[in-house]
């Protein structure tokens, strides 16, 4: 079991606000990794620092084995990580196909790729491909984005990421919108992309949700890792205990 | 796997990879039905019915008058420097921008251009050249002080631009005191009324410039990069593109344009026309936006704004022909920005689902 990302003792602060106490966490290659924590527990500060958004202010992370300063989102994306926020980041005037491949245009071939023209026919069809078979209901190419439904939006911010990330892939929320049967979905997607040697992480408040996805699950609190769980060996109590602190944890659980 | 079974495998059979390509293939092959649909629904559409109606309407009050080979001409003439100027404010406006010195940047290139040839003297080629480069740069340079004071110094673009309208005309005042240069050299005014196949070689200059940033819009990269920055700035910036930088490039584009159309100018009237652009950027806003661009970035298109354009410059010439006091039109171009803008909102909230 191979550790594609770690980070250790990250600290981020906000004028007076400590966000990020010396946080530690660690997500391994085809595994679901869930990353749980009350509100304010320092969630989506640590997923914007190990995603490149914003820069820790000290403590190291590491891919595969390497210690590594991620910058920015983009030199995170070629580094392939990838991460779907919790706004989605969709352009909403746009196309699902152009959004999937917003940044990443294609162009057609010979001198028409010079001058940067786009091939507009081959996108559509690539990502209409990925639409297919990741199994969503996004059909229209020509529709832009804001005409499509909250489980839609979605599905088109996932597959985006799905196509393009090969070591991380960071879910901020990703069925906090959706439906009971879209929910399905998106956690079928999920193992989906871990079968395929991604490590997936995945944000949620919703622990049966989490309990069933997940294969490895750390609980932040106030701003640093205090346990650690294998799924098929813990349960919600012990899982709400330990994010709200009910439950007395002087060391770190170790699984 | 805690899914129930048959969930599961339903979803997960593999679908015989044929039938999944034939689907697929399908999805993507749109009917002709949706595309006249589609292409009935959108604001150049209308907006060439509301240009048609407009046309026939003053045809009706004065048919051989409104009608006749110089009137129509009249017509591209006084559009084209619009014109060129509201191809590149689609582009600033698509990008979620806006730009109010155009007028005021073009007076002020219309005056250094003249400057200069002036300086430099004689009647030729060489003159003119120089004359159409320094007109580019300065209105490029007061494009890219815009775009500074917008992406850099985070001033939002209405009171940046709002800024230079007044700033940009006033320099341009004090380097003329005010006065009219009527020096042009000889070759400009031959250029600027010269015609090739019935139309103005700046009318020719203006659908130049439409097509070739028109299909730079929509068929490149750099143009899919313009509606994503004005449609999700977010997103933009997340997926990787140089947001600031390119709206630098978008406000030096509209500068440039404004100083396209400063110089072409000279070429029109064979001297410099300091007091007669006060209420261009109305035009060239109001051509935009009837065109069917949005007022909030990210959506738009080129030959809606040539459609745009054309309204309230034939709505202007119609009406001096109709007789009816000038100062009409001012009010009728005001009005029409409004209702254009109202048209936008509306369609806006149908389209969302949120």
């Amino acid at each position: 079991m191979t550790v594609v990302l770690e980070a250790r003792d990250v600290v981020k602060r906000y004028g007076h606000v400590t966000a990020l106490n010396g946080a530690c966490f660690q997500a391994h290659e085809g595994e679901v990794t869930a990353l749980i924590g009350d509100n304010g527990a320092g969630k989506s500060t640590f997923v914007k620092v190990l995603s490149g958004v914003i820069a820790a202010d000290s403590g190291e992370i590491a891919l595969s084995g390497a210690k590594t300063d991620l910058g920015s989102p983009q030199h995170a994306k070629r580094l392939g990580i990838e991460t779907v926020f919790q706004d989605l980041a969709l352009a909403p005037d746009l196309g699902p196909a152009d959004n999937v491949f917003v940044g990443r245009e294609l162009f057609k071939p010979g001198w028409r790729g010079r001058l940067r023209i786009l091939d507009k026919a081959e996108m559509r069809r690539r990502a209409l491909d990925a639409f297919v078979s990741m199994g969503t209901d996004v059909k229209d190419m020509h529709a832009p984005v804001a005409a499509l439904s909250g489980g839609q939006k979605q599905s088109v911010a996932i597959c985006r990421s799905v196509m393009w990330a090969n070591k991380v892939l960071f879910l901020d929320e990703p069925t906090a919108a959706l439906g009971v049967r879209q929910t399905r979905n998106v956690l079928r997607l999920v193992k989906h992309v871990a079968e395929r040697g991604v490590a997936v992480i995945l944000i949620s408040h919703n622990m049966t949700e989490v309990l069933e996805a997940a294969d490895r699950i750390e609980v932040l609190r106030l701003g640093q890792r205090v346990a650690q769980y294998k799924a098929d060996q813990t349960n919600v109590e012990e899982l709400v205990g330990a994010m709200t602190g009910a439950l007395d944890l002087h060391e770190e659980t170790q699984p | 796997m805690n899914v129930p079974g048959g969930t599961t495998s339903a979803a997960d059979r593999p679908e015989p990879a044929s039938s999944a390509a034939q689907a697929t293939s399908d999805l993507l092959t749109e009917d002709w039905r949706r595309t006249l649909t589609r292409t009935l629904n959108v604001s150049p559409t209308y907006m060439f019915g509301v240009l048609l109606s407009v046309f026939i309407a003053f045809t009706i009050i004065n048919p051989s008058a409104f009608t006749s080979t110089g009137n129509l001409q009249n017509i591209t003439e006084t559009a084209a420097p619009y014109l060129v100027m509201a191809v590149a404010v689609t582009y600033l406006m698509i990008a979620g921008g806006l730009d109010l010195s155009v007028g005021s940047v073009l007076v002020f290139a219309n005056v250094i251009a003249a400057k200069v040839m002036g300086a430099i003297g004689g009647n030729g080629t060489f003159p003119v050249l120089v004359g159409l480069l320094a007109g580019l740069g300065v209105g490029a340079g007061w494009g890219l002080f815009n775009g500074f004071c917008v992406t850099k110094l985070r001033v939002p673009a209405l009171i940046t631009t709002l800024g230079t309208l007044g700033a940009v005309l006033g320099a341009a005042d004090l380097l003329t005191a005010g006065n009219d240069i009527r020096s042009v050299p000889l070759s400009l005014i031959n250029f600027g009324t010269g015609t090739f196949l019935g139309l103005n070689y700046i009318v020719w200059i203006a659908i130049g410039v439409t097509l070739v940033f028109g299909l730079m819009l929509h068929l490149t990269q750099f143009g899919r990069h313009t509606y994503i920055v004005g449609s999700n700035i977010e997103a933009a910036r997340r997926a990787g593109v140089n947001v600031d930088r390119h709206l630098f490039k978008l406000y030096a584009l509209s500068g440039a344009a404004a100083g396209l159309a400063g110089f072409l100018a000279l070429g029109q009237f064979a001297s410099t026309t300091i007091s007669g652009h006060s209420t261009d950027v109305i035009i060239v806003i109001t051509g935009v936006v009837l065109g069917g661009t949005s007022l909030f970035g990210g959506y738009g298109w080129m030959i809606g704004t040539v459609i745009g354009i054309l309204i309230p410059t034939t709505l202007n010439i119609g009406l001096v022909i109709a007789n009816v006091q000038p100062f009409w039109q001012q009010v009728a171009t005001g009005l029409i920005l409004i209702a254009a803008v109202y048209l936008d909102q509306l369609k806006r909230r149908s389209r969302e689902r949120t």
